[in-house]
């Protein structure tokens, strides 16, 4: 009867209080029809990754804009890994230098969004890694 | 894939894959279902509900830590509502709870309500079960904000707490019907906001109204059972509790309350009642769900729009037509 949703895991970790970014995507995937789930400021890897297991969620998408991300990016992952996991799509948005782009795709971030992405584009991609 | 025997070892994976199955209404997560229906009974269900904002999330929060202390397994389910435009939904019921986090004893399930308007997800009992199958003791449901008339939670909880705040109404609305009647146990939740003695004394008159022999007994400050003499004791009269979820006040006594009312359940006998009602209604709505679902396998579609398309002119009735539908021939009834 009904169709499968697509649960998405917003999370943001990391020590700086700026989560404007992090509610605009929440509400955009909301508005494309996804269940999001949202877990508030300050997450150490360890949370999000709890989270993600007892939501069984799809994809996880983090804001990063401590600058942290090279460090909590490969955890998290391992922490996904650990769990059983390794099938979520992490998404990373905030600010994130382009020369570290190339390398967070390689640990195996799906998607990196800039300051002034688009949110259909957001959308767009998750749809896509999903299938 | 089909969890059961993981779900019964308490795999956090498996349990979770399995209530997205559930959500789904997938084959796997019935035939799971059923196997796991005989070792459900077990866990003792509360739920927890009120109007947006009076502070549920945190409730459910200081009561998990409470009870925590006492190392039972604490699963939290946590409903919010979908967007009726476009079926998505933003949970937010962790960002209250995240002391639990790195706690195995425990786990959050958030879930949208997907188009249920009793306050509850059509799937949510189905959860408790994969829950009471799994081996957690107590089984926390947090309704979507409810207005007025959320109450499936009653039916499917063992204890209802309604959770009020000082300042959301005059005594009028606690006479009106609906959520205050299901209430095993009242909170009133930020007990350190001004006009919380309005609101106590609002939901006290209420109780003696809808209680009136009770009423003696109350003026001796105690508004519990506990101390009934053996005539009383197969009524239970809500008592209200004063807490403060920011900081944990009149947390104790909330589990004190709750306590008491399991026992009254069990000692009355209405556990039994209150088990059976719930599975009762809960075979109604899938009995219903298959009885629509057989009758549209059979139902021609075009057949189906061109009764609709009658309604439409005014030509019938939706009950007429409803008529048509289950005789199986709208042409021969004209």
């Amino acid at each position: 009867m009904t169709d499968k949703k697509i649960r998405v895991l917003v999370a943001k970790p990391g020590l700086d209080g700026h989560d404007r970014g992090a509610k605009v995507v929440a509400r955009a995937l909301r508005d494309a029809g996804m269940e999001v789930i949202y877990t508030g400021l300050r997450q150490t890897p360890e949370m999000i990754a709890e989270a993600a297991l007892h939501e069984d969620v799809d994809v996880v998408g983090l804001s990063i804009l401590s600058g942290a991300h090279m460090a909590l990016a490969p955890r998290i992952l391992e922490l996904l890994k650990a769990n059983g996991q390794s099938d979520v799509k992490v998404f990373i948005g905030g600010i994130v230098p382009d020369e570290d782009a190339p390398r967070l795709k390689e640990m195996g971030i799906t998607g990196i969004y800039g300051p002034g992405a688009s949110t259909e584009d957001i959308v767009k991609d998750i749809r896509a890694a999903i299938k | 894939m089909i969890f059961t025997q993981p779900v019964l070892e308490g795999n956090r994976l498996s349990i979770s894959r399995l209530l997205t199955q559930v959500e789904n209404d997938s084959p796997d997560g019935r035939i799971a279902l059923a196997e796991l229906f005989p070792h459900t009974g077990k866990a003792h269900l509360i739920g927890v509900t009120g109007a947006p904002g009076t502070g549920k999330s945190s409730l459910v929060n200081q009561l998990t830590l409470y009870y925590r202390k006492q190392n039972k397994k604490i699963a939290i389910i946590a409903v919010d509502p979908s967007s009726p435009f476009t079926g998505g939904a933003v949970l937010g019921d962790r960002v209250r709870m995240r002391d639990l986090s790195g706690d195995e004893g425990v786990f959050i399930r958030s879930m949208a309500s997907r188009g249920s308007v009793g306050g509850l997800a059509q799937t949510t009992a189905s959860f408790t079960q994969v829950f009471d199958a799994a081996g957690f003791d107590i089984i926390i449901i947090e309704t979507v904000g409810a207005g007025q008339s959320e109450v499936d939670i009653a039916r499917l909880a063992h204890t209802t707490i309604v959770v009020e705040a000082p300042g959301l109404g005059d005594d009028i609305q606690a006479i009106k019907a609906g959520i205050l009647e299901i209430a095993d146990v009242l909170v009133v939740n930020k007990a350190d906001r001004p006009g919380v003695e309005n609101t106590e004394r609002a939901l006290r008159s209420t109780l003696e109204l809808a209680h009136p022999t009770k009423r003696v007994f109350r003026h001796h400050g105690q508004t519990m059972s506990i101390d009934a003499p053996e005539s009383d004791a197969k009524i239970w009269i809500p008592p209200i509790n004063k807490t403060i979820s920011t900081d944990g006040k009149g947390i104790p006594e909330l589990a004190d309350s709750i306590a008491k009312h399991i026992a009254h359940l069990r000692q009355s006998g209405d556990w039994a009642l209150r088990d059976r009602a719930r599975l009762g209604s809960e075979l109604d709505a899938v009995l219903q769900e298959e009885l629509v679902n057989r009758f549209f396998e059979r139902v021609q579609k075009d057949e189906y729009d061109s009764v609709v398309d009658k309604v439409l002119n005014r030509k019938i009735s939706p009950y007429e037509a409803v008529k048509l539908l289950l005789n199986g021939n709208s042409e021969q009834e004209q």
